[in-house]
């Protein structure tokens, strides 16, 4: 089993084109900023808006622009759950969940909710219930139906952070039961690392980097994915032994190559002074404080500069260096501590 | 201030005359006299099949008009509006010029069936249909532009067929858009006098509804035209009381 889906989608200005090849168990998490396109991937893949591309799933064509085939959402056996769950409002649970199924539902749907711990929520009606239980009613009304591919649209940011972790663990449980293809559109890395084998980056549209979330964090190719995983990232073009970033300044980094490459600086690699530190790393600039964020023990240290960089430094160096916004310093970087890969 | 009390008692001092000049202890009596009850009958009998029709017609329509864009929904819009806004006694002239018997689709009908429309109860039922029939679209596509998609993108991605959404999803979640609307419509072609005399004209017992009944009445008659008109507006006041949360509620 597989999914194969080349999709180009043109809509008030803006343009998503998408090519990606899912396989059977795989748990794959669109992982993008708002406005990346990521709910109009999952859209088209449900067949709810019309593509230029090919979908295909299983050898069954659901989409091909060549031919003009396009088979109806109704007809897919996609299971498609929504952001804020949309479960009927005027039907119980019970008459949600059997929703999708032709013989026996209301049977087989009860015999569901028995099973997911919802059986005490059979008559209530969808406003009666919490968030999280709305969230296993709406994934239920899916999961019955039997689909052959699973969307899910930001599965968990409709609910109460309190209860997300929990509701997280529940979720992971279920996608784990279920044996068809999995996809999940989240802005949220937690929840993409957290539930998925595989992310795949969305950004303007663009498929801007995808593999196991050790991967993509390791070797960030964007902003965002370099803000989720905490690094500084920067862009330039290798001249040997140094990268000439795009805004002119340079740095020092051994086996840099002479191609366009991204370069990765850890937080806690960046070195903060008061006076020009004398001595060996090559890489030195001045700096101004931006902001500082304290997260647990360290603090994080917004700095502009000609090479703008987050650096991570314990609550004592703070205090000692007197930084705070405003406050200029010099920045020191090992050249050592620059991992450098081709972009 | 004092305008705005002006215009207060604009409204209240007709209804104040009519429960003051209102012939109490015979109010039962007139009410069932005969000619009073058979137009309240015929006015019930003509209204509820108003709204029937535009109950089967108008809910298609509004889905139409919900579903279209640009310029044909403006012409659309237009064309359904229309009734609202024309003068009732025009659009009695133009049912006649249609359907009377040198009419564009009535004259067919006379010279190939011996149909004849004009002056039955039929035609006040077309009257109270075309006067009343907007109010219905109009609360039903303002229903349907409302209302979420996605419930209907959720049940057909659930494998719901088109009809199944319809009934199951889209029909009942626009219930309360239906109901008012047809109160509205009911009301509207209960109280629908200029187009109905126009074209079914003023016959007891086949077209003369309450509105026309009171007019009449008020000359040879003028406690049952009071009466008549009491009812009429106690009609008018229950519906009001009834719908009051979607318009007399804070919004």
């Amino acid at each position: 089993m597989s999914l194969h889906a080349t999709i180009n989608v043109e809509r008030n200005g803006f343009a998503l084109s998408v090519d990606m090849t899912v396989f059977d168990g795989e748990t794959v998490a669109v992982l993008g900023p708002n406005g990346a396109g990521k709910t109009t991937l999952l859209r088209a893949l449900a067949g709810l808006v019309r593509i230029t591309g090919h979908v295909e799933l299983d050898g069954d064509v659901f989409d091909d622009s060549a031919t003009d085939r396009h088979v109806p959402t109704e007809e897919r056996q996609v299971g498609l759950v929504f952001q804020d769950h949309v479960l009927f409002p005027h039907m119980t649970v019970l008459q949600n969940v059997a929703f999708g199924l032709r013989r026996d539902g209301e049977r087989i749907a009860s015999a569901w909710l028995e099973r997911a711990g919802l059986g005490d929520k059979i008559n209530a009606l969808p406003s009666q219930l919490s968030g999280g239980q709305a969230q296993r009613v709406a994934l239920l009304r899916t999961l019955v139906t039997e689909p052959r591919l699973l969307l899910l649209d930001e599965p968990l940011s409709a609910l109460d952070v309190s209860i997300r972790a929990e509701v997280r663990r529940d979720l992971a449980r279920q996608l784990a039961a279920f044996k068809g293809i999995r996809i999940l559109v989240t802005h949220d890395p937690l929840e993409a690392i957290a539930l998925a084998d595989r992310l795949v980056v969305l950004e303007g549209g663009k498929i801007v980097q995808s593999g196991s979330p050790i991967e993509v964090t390791a070797k960030p190719r964007s902003r965002f994915v370099a803000d989720l995983a905490g690094v500084n990232l920067l862009r330039g073009r290798g001249r040997g032994d140094h990268i000439e970033l795009d805004n002119g300044a340079t740095i020092a980094a051994p086996g840099a190559g002479e191609d366009d490459v991204f370069a990765v600086i850890h937080p806690h690699a960046v070195a903060l002074y008061r006076a020009k530190p004398e001595g060996t790393p090559r890489n030195v600039w001045p700096a101004r404080v931006e902001d500082l964020d304290l997260h647990a023990e360290r603090v994080r240290v917004r700095l502009g500069g000609p090479v703008p960089l987050v650096a991570e430094v314990t609550t004592s160096a703070v205090r000692d260096l007197h930084l705070e916004p405003g406050t200029d310093a010099w920045v020191a970087v090992k050249a050592t501590e620059i991992s450098v890969y081709p972009a | 201030m004092a305008l705005a009390g002006l215009g207060l008692l604009l409204f209240l001092l007709p209804l104040a005359s009519l429960v003051v000049r209102a012939p109490w202890g015979q109010v039962g009596q007139e009410l069932l006299a005969p000619e009073t009850a058979t137009a309240l009958g015929l006015s019930i009998f003509c209204s509820v099949t108003a709204t029937a029709i535009a109950l089967v017609l108008g809910i298609p329509l509004a889905f139409v008009l919900s579903r279209t864009a640009g310029t044909l929904r403006r012409v659309l819009r237009a064309l359904t509006t229309l009734p609202m806004v024309l003068p009732p006694v025009v659009g009695g002239v133009a049912l006649l010029l249609a359907f009377g018997r040198r009419g564009l689709l009535g004259g067919p009908l006379y010279q190939l069936f011996g149909v004849q429309i004009p002056f039955t109860t039929t035609a006040a039922v077309i009257a109270e249909t075309f006067v009343a029939m907007p109010f219905l679209v109009i609360a039903i596509e303002g229903g349907l532009r409302a209302l979420d998609q996605r419930y209907e993108e959720a049940a057909r991605a659930l494998g719901a067929s088109s009809w199944k959404v319809f009934a199951r999803v889209t029909l009942p979640l626009l219930r309360p858009a239906i109901f008012s609307g047809a109160v509205l419509c009911w009301a509207r072609a209960l109280g629908e006098f200029g187009a109905t005399i126009t074209f079914a004209g003023n016959l007891p017992g086949r077209t003369q509804t309450v509105p026309l009944a009171v007019y009449i009445a008020l000359e040879s008659k003028p406690e049952g035209a009071i009466v008549l008109s009491l009812v009429l507006v106690a009609v008018s006041l229950a519906i009001l009381i009834g719908l009051r949360d979607r318009w007399l509620g804070e919004p």
